[in-house]
């Protein structure tokens, strides 16, 4: 097939089957799916501008949402005044001694060069700071943690509109990821897949267990909304309005007043769901658009020319005086940053950070697959991998509930066989997934939407 | 009396840190061979091998069921142990199935190894798949036979000791049956004409083919050495703790920072990282409070659990150990990349 053509008819696929989920199930669910659909799109951009564009092979996409979700919760959330009074100073300081400490391990690891008197002073370090650190961070924890526990018992955020967040989680991720990549890529491309994969676990085990900081497994619910409460909706004369003069014809077939009232509200507590919906989708596709625009721009630069020579073929670049180790840094800060903006806007969708929710297949191997089966190198590949995927993962439970139901189609109700495969329809999904990669791997190595080469 | 206070705390240490240590790091090394044979060999990093413990220690669990239902046991032994042998071989023959249909046509295509990982990462996914539709995705205890060797009760009544200390039977059979399996592991890669054959194929591909060597029987033999190695570590694993495939699917990081650790593609470090990795998770995370009451006169009694780092950060241990390695000795304790 042309190539030209495979984007349009990929995307009109996707937006069929967007729609026909739209009338079989409900506008509802087709919305809430497009929602997800349009984040994984951007954490799919993220990972391909890493992979596609500079040859990275990061596993620790969850590590980097979860981030952009931490930082959705210390941005919004109203901070704890009595927890900073009581045990804010020994935080501080213990943040301080953490800092100093860290600051002087790097400056003997640099600059002593008595192998002994190195080791030495790096023990020593460790052991002073371990012990400063403790002398300040048990006891403060434990009153942070002892206020009010049911309800807060963390130090709480900045009290900002959460909108903030999706910037400052793409600052904080590109900080996290600066630190990771001057750690990790020097390392060979598999070597780093395992690295980041293992500082992703780390990332979530601190997200997991530091409470004064996250709640841990507690979660932090209740997060404020970028876009107004359903309730609030509901109770608004224009929202009213609109609602009967989208629906007067409707309306205006039905005869008795009270079936007119009746019809008019669940119209409207309908409406004001799929209308929250649609705000998050509006918000959400601008920052997709301008994630997209901005980094075709950057692909199509003398720095993406750059970056593209550089996963190609490094010695060639490295020849022609190109820094593979900085151009890396700079790509791998870029990508995180992005996984970063849509980690914080998932945990706006949800309303909630739910630290144990973070699991290594959903976070990390599933965005995987959305950049390679979409096409690897190509943006709208990404974008079309992350529709597709989602839409997949999303709707394959009940394809496999239904496949299963047809299988053990004439066999007893109670029929253990066929309990225990209705039981497994769940699992049908990681099959699926799995059957798709290696499909793709093996018949459409460049995905459905391909790099384009450009030939001069 | 000062000399029972020092046997004390040496009791107390080895019940909780040394014995647990011992019989996990066994099970890591195991595993962890399996994983770096693969890697010297078929030359990728094999994603999918946690589940290829969890798909080996499935099979072992329905030969093991197949078995007592049909009233056939091991006397003290766990039942599992005669289920092994059959488990290994469906699951070197499922391996051997998946390299015919997926991993081989890679290898005719001479594809980077990135995209060997990447094309793991797809086994995983349905070897996740087949193993909680066959089994289910809970938790599941398949050890029969006698319990303890040693029980803490008993010890402490014979040695008239305050501290007690316990050795599973499971623990002991853990560490016999690794030793077993690296040392005739050991011994066919140096010594029959398999191994250093497999050797001089992970070495120099070019050179063994020159000289005669069969590729796609160094492939299979790889396969079921795999297997058999990982069906084992999953087996005593299970046996010792309890069978979950995600619990399984989690053993994959500490496999690779084992693997790392000791040197990527060499057998040795494979076994020290194995060993490495399991002793720092327990003796870091262990709350030293009560060894320095036994050792330390009262007025030095400290007053923190003296513990390194929380019990919550056991499974992180294995990464931060794992990005240590990477920064200050890259190449691992044993100098490795090839088998």
């Amino acid at each position: 097939m042309n190539d030209e053509l495979r984007a349009p008819i990929a995307f009109a696929i996707m937006g069929i089957l967007l729609a026909i989920v739209g009338f079989t199930q409900s506008w509802s669910v087709s919305l809430s799916v497009i929602n997800l659909c349009i984040i994984s799109s951007i954490m799919a951009i993220g990972v391909n501008l890493q992979w596609g564009y500079g040859g990275l092979f990061n596993a620790g996409v969850m590590g980097f949402t979860a981030l952009g979700g931490l930082t959705a919760v210390l941005v919004s959330h109203d901070p704890i005044y009595e927890a900073w009074d009581k045990a804010g100073v020994g935080i501080v300081i213990s943040a301080i001694i953490f800092v100093l400490s860290i600051t002087a391990l790097l400056f003997v690891f640099r600059n002593i060069e008595n192998k002994q008197i190195k080791n030495t002073l790096i023990i020593l370090i460790i052991v002073f700071g371990l012990i400063g650190i403790n002398n300040f961070y048990g006891p403060s924890i434990d009153i942070i943690e002892s206020i009010n526990p049911a309800k807060t018992g963390f130090l709480g955020g900045l009290g900002l509109p959460i909108i903030f967040s999706w910037l400052i989680a793409a600052i904080v991720a590109g900080l996290v990821a600066w630190v990771i990549g001057k750690i990790t890529l020097r390392l060979r491309s598999d070597y780093l897949a395992i690295a980041t994969l293992g500082i992703s676990e780390i990332v979530i085990a601190v997200v997991k267990h530091e409470d004064w900081l996250s709640r841990g497994v507690k979660n932090v619910s209740g997060l404020d909304r970028p876009v107004p409460y359903e309730i609030e909706l509901q109770q608004s004369e224009w929202f009213l309005n609109l609602v009967e003069r989208i629906n007067f014809s409707k309306l205006e077939a039905i005869q008795s007043f009270s079936s007119k009232q009746d019809l008019l509200n669940d119209l409207v507590i309908d409406s004001s769901g799929i209308f929250v919906k649609l705000c998050y989708a509006g918000l959400f596709f601008s920052v997709l658009l301008l994630i997209f625009y901005l980094s075709q721009l950057a692909l199509n630069s003398p720095w993406g020319r750059m970056l593209r020579a550089i996963r190609d073929n490094e010695e060639a670049a490295s020849a022609m005086g190109k820094n593979i180790f900085a151009q890396h840094l700079q790509i791998f800060i870029i990508g995180s940053a992005i996984i970063g903006i849509a980690g914080a806007m998932l945990t706006t969708l949800d309303g909630q950070f739910t630290p144990g929710s973070y699991r290594p297949l959903r976070f990390t191997f599933i965005i995987w697959l959305m950049v390679i089966i979409g096409g690897s190198g190509n943006n709208l590949g990404s974008i079309f991998g992350g529709f597709f995927i989602w839409f997949i993962w999303i709707e394959a439970e009940p394809l496999s509930i239904g496949f299963m139901n047809m299988l053990a189609g004439g066999l007893e109700y109670d029929n253990p066989l066929r309990m225990h495969l209705l039981g497994s329809a769940a699992h049908l999904r990681l099959f699926i997934m799995g059957l798709l990669l290696l499909l793709a791997l093996r018949f459409m190595p460049r995905g459905v939407i391909p790099e384009k080469i450009q030939k001069k | 009396m000062e000399n029972f206070e020092f046997i004390n705390a040496m009791v107390l240490l080895a019940n909780f840190v040394i014995v647990p240590a011992l019989s996990y790091g066994s099970q890591l090394a195991l595993a962890t061979l399996s994983l770096t044979i693969i890697y010297g060999v078929l030359r990728f990093s094999n994603f999918a091998q946690a589940d290829w413990m969890s798909f080996g220690t499935m099979a072992t669990i329905l030969f093991t069921w197949l078995f007592q239902s049909a009233g056939i046991n091991a006397g003290i032994l766990p039942t599992a142990l005669l289920a092994l042998p059959f488990a290994i071989i469906v699951t070197a023959l499922f391996c051997l199935l998946i390299d015919r249909s997926v991993y081989s046509f890679y290898r005719r295509q001479k594809s980077q190894p990135i995209v060997l990982m990447i094309v793991s990462v797809g086994v995983m996914f349905i070897l996740q798949a087949v193993v909680r539709f066959i089994i289910g995705p809970n938790d599941r205890k398949f050890f029969d036979g006698e319990k303890y060797i040693v029980h803490a009760l008993d010890f402490k009544n014979y040695f008239g000791l305050e501290e007690g200390l316990t050795i599973k039977s499971t623990q002991l059979i853990t560490v016999i049956v690794a030793l077993v399996a690296m040392i005739s592991l050991f011994y066919f890669l140096q010594k029959t004409k398999l191994g250093k054959s497999m050797r001089a194929y992970s070495n120099n591909e070019d050179l063994a083919l020159l000289s005669g060597i069969n590729p796609e029987k160094i492939v299979i033999v790889t396969w079921i050495i795999s297997s058999i190695l990982i069906t084992t570590a999953g087996v005593l694993y299970g046996l010792d703790k309890s069978f979950k495939p995600f619990t399984y699917f989690n053993l994959l990081l500490p496999m690779f920072a084992a693997a790392i650790v000791g040197g990527i593609g060499s057998p040795i470090g494979a076994v020290i990282g194995g060993y490495v990795i399991a002793f720092s998770e327990i003796t870091l995370t262990y709350a030293y409070k009560k060894f320095f009451v036994y050792l330390l006169p009262e007025s030095l009694e400290p007053s923190g659990l003296m513990q390194v780092l929380s019990t919550d950060y056991k499974f992180a241990i294995s990464f931060i150990i794992l990005v240590i390695v990477l920064i200050v000795r890259p190449t691992g304790i044993v100098r490795g990349k090839i088998i």
